[in-house]
């Protein structure tokens, strides 16, 4: 007699993917931007890394544990969200409030609406919106790149107050990130080159990055300068986190749409938002409050693009 | 070369042809075969002979008066033993007729040529040869054929696709009988009067596309490159592909105007109509890591599984998994004493390598299900939905249209068992008493 055979259902065979991969090539694709990060703003920027990573992953581990589920650190999702989390703060911000948000990120959002798959906001978008709000102060307050942390704006805010001297840096210091912001946000050809990464590890597809950088560009373009079609686009897409958020949080997968078409509205949706709070707003930033509305229309647009069934009779 | 067409979505796969040189052998018959009075979809047969009665080579052995049936023939001669009731893979309780061979294959005497004057007794004649899908499907082949008088069928698209991986048993239909593929449609383009026949073959069998090209010329067969894509062989892909034309949802091929045939069904009409001699043999694709000589078999039907194995020199380890057909939709069978039946093109034994079912993770809204899906449903909803037992939703989602061809679970990297509560959700609803009608 042989051993028993293994009898399970079709398909016998699977793609290598997996949900770990798909996390840790986000983890690779924002290496980049983490390293640039802390060249330019140093070793407070360096800490408040790895604060986040280290806190996100122990309160990931302590709720599967409360709560009784299969361990999921291994997914690694905690760790994306911890490395996100972080390059989305001011540089200077004390490390008690890193680790507040790191909680309001993995256990309010994620853990208690049920893990992994669950949350419907974004969870490190959602824990910065609400340090936004908690700490109004500390997460405005930026740093001059380099090791003398003078006080800065960014040039959004640069833009939007026209502060009395301030003058817009260099469009290469703002390519490279030599500039005011938060840890990832600044250095806009380290998170193109995770964009690529992202692309061709198939993890991403382009639609939502370039639906949405387009239509912030149209918009800006369109109504951000006096009278219309005077604005500066380039100014817009390359500053203020758009970048971050288009690449790597409006494509994140729990919080947006699974179809195509969803895709799409979502991205246009996030670019109308982050246009209209940029120019005519209170908040000199828009991209953080903009996902995380959209992430909120996200079962109504899953329930108006519902694709037609091949050969389906078209109904409304 | 013309150019290469396909159908959207579905998955992209490993091709892993590992046979796709290898000239059929062929096995000689077995001491005993084991012949399953249901071989097809449709109304099961009943034994026309009994215990203790001499058959011979291609003599009729069950039959029964349903339209949707086939009828079984002996694969050898000599004495029927015993009647027995196996449990098939598929999950139901089959009587089977166990045959003892004299060794001597005596073909029977009222094999020969059958005479063909019209349609009627054309489809008659494939009746009678027991012929179903040989791609896998099992669908009697003469209910295909006799089509309605008021379907329009302006094209016959025969099926040499083959894309599940390791599957190369129609490859070798089209280069070891090149001449019975285009007779086979040139007799059925004649006798249904369809004006167009296309071929589909993907662009990974370059040469079964060489060898056909040249095969047809001077003939109206069209034979059509595919980009390989999995499920391409699905009759609504494949006509989607080759026509553009899309089957209703819960339609049939005929209703666009197509009927679609497997190549080595096609081929084996022309070898029929020459011989007489019924269906009562197959090649069969044997692989799998466990398989000692992969290659391509033709086999008598009834032959078990394990003789089949020993005929390709053994298994090289302990066998993990036996799958009869391909490895997205085919079947893991529990005994490797199962004969092999007329729709089975393939036996994959595989060993330790196959690993084991992955765990399954939560679902992370991925959408890859959603943009694999070659039907274009949302399989992340089916398997929620079917998990609930919630029936309205399933039905909103088109859950009956799901073919289970494996392309969403095989992509999903949460490796949901999205196929299996989809097909445990269709169950629950065809238990369900019908309420409003269908769809
Ligand atoms: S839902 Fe059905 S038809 Fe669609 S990919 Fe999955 S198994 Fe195939
Ligand atoms: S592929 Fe899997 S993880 Fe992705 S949406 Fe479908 S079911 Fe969810």
């Amino acid at each position: 007699m042989e051993k028993n055979l293994l009898v399970s259902a079709s398909p016998h065979i699977r793609d290598h993917i997996t949900t770990r991969r798909i996390m840790l090539d986000v983890v690779i694709a924002l290496t980049p931007a983490a390293l640039s990060g802390i060249y330019f703003f140093g070793w407070k920027a360096a800490l408040l890394i790895a604060v986040c990573i280290v806190s996100c992953v122990v309160f990931e581990y302590i709720m599967v544990k409360i709560r009784k589920k299969p361990l999921s650190i291994g997914d690694c999702s905690a760790i994306v969200t911890g490395l996100l989390l972080a390059l989305s703060l001011p540089p200077g911000l004390p490390v008690w409030m890193a680790i507040l948000g790191c909680f309001i990120a993995i256990v309010v959002i994620k853990q208690l609406f049920g893990g992994i798959g669950y949350n419907f906001i974004n969870p490190a978008l959602g824990a910065r919106v609400f340090m936004i709000i908690s700490f109004a102060q500390a997460m405005t307050t930026w740093v001059e790149p380099g090791l003398d942390a003078v006080s800065s704006a960014t040039p959004l805010a640069i833009m939007k107050q026209a502060e009395a001297g301030a003058v817009l840096p260099d469009m290469s210091d703002m390519l490279l990130g030599n500039i005011g912001g938060c840890i990832g946000e600044t250095s806009v050809i380290a998170l193109l080159i995770g964009a690529v990464w992202l692309l061709a590890r198939t993890v991403i597809t382009w639609h939502i990055p370039v639906f949405y950088l387009g239509s912030v560009a149209l918009l800006t373009w369109m109504l951000g300068g006096e009278g219309v079609f005077n604005g500066n686009p380039l100014l817009h897409l390359v500053t203020g986190g758009l970048l971050l958020g288009a690449v790597y949080m409006a494509t994140d997968y729990t919080t947006t749409p699974m179809t195509k078409k969803g895709s799409i509205i979502f991205a246009i949706g996030c670019g109308v938002v982050t246009s209209v709070i940029r120019l005519y707003g209170a908040l000199p930033e828009g991209v953080s409050f903009a996902i995380l509305f959209m992430n909120l229309l996200v079962p109504l647009i899953d329930r108006y693009t519902i694709p037609k069934n091949f050969g389906g009779a078209i109904k409304k | 070369m013309l150019r290469k067409k396909t159908f959207k979505q579905g998955a992209t796969l490993p091709h892993i042809k590992n046979t796709a040189q290898d000239q059929t052998i062929l096995m000689p018959a077995p001491k005993t075969i084991v012949v399953p009075m249901l071989q097809h979809i449709g109304a099961p047969c009943e034994p026309t002979v009994n215990k203790g009665d001499h058959v011979k080579v291609g003599q009729v052995i069950g039959d029964t008066d349903k339209y949707v049936s086939a009828p079984i023939h002996s694969g050898v001669s000599g004495k029927v033993v015993k009647m027995d009731i196996i449990l098939t893979y598929a999950g139901n309780n089959v009587p089977v007729m166990i045959i003892e061979s004299d060794g001597e294959n005596e073909v029977y005497e009222g094999v020969r040529p059958p005479k063909i004057g019209n349609l009627d007794e054309f489809v008659k004649a494939i009746r009678a040869s027991g012929l179903v899908g040989l791609g896998g499907a099992g669908f009697p082949t003469h209910v295909k054929l006799n089509l309605p008088n008021e379907a329009n069928i302006d094209t016959l698209i025969v099926n040499a696709v083959e894309c599940e991986p390791y599957i190369t048993s129609d490859n070798r239909e089209a280069l070891e009988h090149t001449r019975h593929v285009v007779r086979g449609m040139q007799i059925i383009g004649e006798y249904l009067k369809i004006p167009n026949i296309i071929i589909g073959v993907e662009d990974n069998k370059p040469e079964s596309i060489e060898i056909l090209s040249q095969a047809v010329k001077g003939t109206k067969i069209k034979v059509q490159p595919l980009i390989t894509r999995y499920p391409q062989g699905a009759e609504k892909m494949l006509i989607s592909a080759l026509t553009g034309r899309k089957v209703p949802s819960g339609g049939l091929p005929s209703d666009v105007g197509t009927i679609v045939l497997n190549i080595t069904t096609v081929s084996f009409i022309s070898k029929y109509l020459e011989t007489g001699m019924p269906l009562v043999k197959r090649r069969v694709t044997v692989d799998g890591t466990a398989v000692k000589n992969p290659g391509n078999v033709e086999v008598v039907l009834g032959t078990t599984i394990r003789e089949l194995l020993d005929f390709c020199g053994g298994v090289t380890e302990e066998i993990k998994k036996v799958i009869m057909g391909g490895p997205m939709m085919g079947i893991a069978n529990y005994n490797i004493d199962m004969p092999i039946l007329k729709q089975n093109n393939a036996i994959l034994a595989l060993g330790e390598e196959l690993g084991d079912p992955p765990d399954e993770t939560p679902c992370i809204r991925c959408g890859r299900c959603i943009t694999r899906c070659p039907m274009s449903l949302m399989p992340v909803y089916l398997d929620l939905y079917s998990r609930r037992r919630d029936l309205d939703q399933l039905h909103k989602y088109h859950i009956m249209d799901c073919m289970e061809c494996g392309s969403c679970t095989y992509n999903c990297p949460a490796k949901r068992y999205l196929v299996q509560s989809i097909r445990m959700g269709k169950t629950l609803i065809k238990q369900q008493p019908k309420v409003k009608g269908g769809k």
